[in-house]
């Protein structure tokens, strides 16, 4: 068993991760939904409210609950991983991005307070006004890109590009265009 | 309780996500450097897998546990929309490092900052909502 879990804890190479995210496509589309996160959000909308005056939030919680239920699991899944199946490193990104992120003054994986790798909560934390700014910021443009996308990562690179369809592959584009101008030209300004 | 395998699929879901290292702001701005093959192998695989799932299941007709075909309901092609629309995602996404559903994988590490991030893209979501009929689709 201690086995087992040392086996499960190490670091997965990316065709493992790649071939179980495949594995979640194809268990939710044989369960008969469609993978998509970022609905749960318009969903939020919906159980606060939001459907009494605008009707775009005005939608059948019914045929939804199985996709809140998902990400409750989500959540969980992530308590539980880093609970048991701990890696023994931080996650072992390339020494030029170490290199690049040191010269805005972010060290790695000392800019992660849980030492993970995951986040910088050394930029992204309570006390951090900047932090904050960027993080509210940040998770609008992803809310209202999401929506406007009508889909996220999950909805349109995972299941729209599996499904061959043009429409999610131009959207992907879109993300890579927004990420990339983040990236190399607006971060430099902010860091 | 007919949602509860949707949770157990979520839980399974949140461990990939952890131990891919997807989650990781880190991992994000390292493939958006084009530093490291990792992010691109994953959703690589992914996709290659997933289309060949997807094709398998509607080749043979296997049928979804609710007894339908397996489908898809196709966008309108509307390339100014797409590229634009995904261009917002993406300059958050580069920025606050996750995309939607590691915001709830990383709450559930206990990166509670994740939250503040998590509540704006409802915002966000909210906004769009309102303002929609305005906007180019």
């Amino acid at each position: 068993m201690e086995n087992l879990i040392d086996f499960i804890s190490q670091p997965w190479h990316w065709a493992v991760s790649g071939a179980l995210i495949a594995l979640t496509l194809f268990t939710l589309t044989w369960m008969g939904r469609s993978f998509g996160v970022s609905m749960t959000f318009r969903n939020m909308c919906t159980v606060a409210g939001a459907g009494k005056k605008i009707p775009f939030f005005n939608i059948d919680m019914k045929e939804e609950w199985w996709r809140m239920a998902f990400v409750a699991g989500g959540l969980v899944g992530g308590f539980l991983a880093v609970t048991f199946f701990r890696s023994p490193e931080p996650a072992a990104i390339s020494a030029a991005t170490v290199s690049h992120l040191a010269d805005w003054g972010l060290s790695y994986p000392e800019a992660d307070a849980k030492q993970l790798g995951f986040v910088p909560t050394e930029l992204f934390n309570f006390g951090n006004i900047k932090g904050l700014v960027l993080a509210i910021a940040g998770g609008f443009l992803v809310g209202f890109g999401a929506r406007y996308a009508d889909g996220c990562t999950s909805g349109h690179a995972i299941s729209g590009l599996s499904h061959l369809q043009l429409p999610s592959l131009l959207t992907v584009i879109g993300f890579f265009i927004g990420g990339l101008l983040m990236t190399h030209l607006i971060m430099p300004l902010l860091f | 309780m007919k949602n509860i395998p949707f949770f157990a699929v979520g839980i399974f879901f949140g461990i990939v996500m952890t131990k891919s290292e997807a989650i990781s702001w880190f991992r994000i701005h390292e493939m958006f450097r084009f530093e490291s093959f990792h992010m691109y192998g994953i959703i690589g695989t992914a996709v290659i897998l997933g289309a060949s799932v997807i094709f398998a299941l509607k080749k043979l007709k296997i049928k979804t546990l609710s007894g339908n075909l397996v489908s898809y309901t196709p966008m309108e092609l509307r390339i100014p929309r797409h590229l634009l629309a995904g261009s917002i995602f993406g300059l958050g996404w580069a920025l606050v490092g996750c995309c939607p559903g590691p915001m709830y994988v990383l709450i559930g590490q206990g990166y509670w900052i994740i939250a503040v991030v998590l509540v704006s893209a409802v915002l966000g979501t909210y906004v769009y909502g309102v303002v929609k009929d305005k906007l180019p689709h």
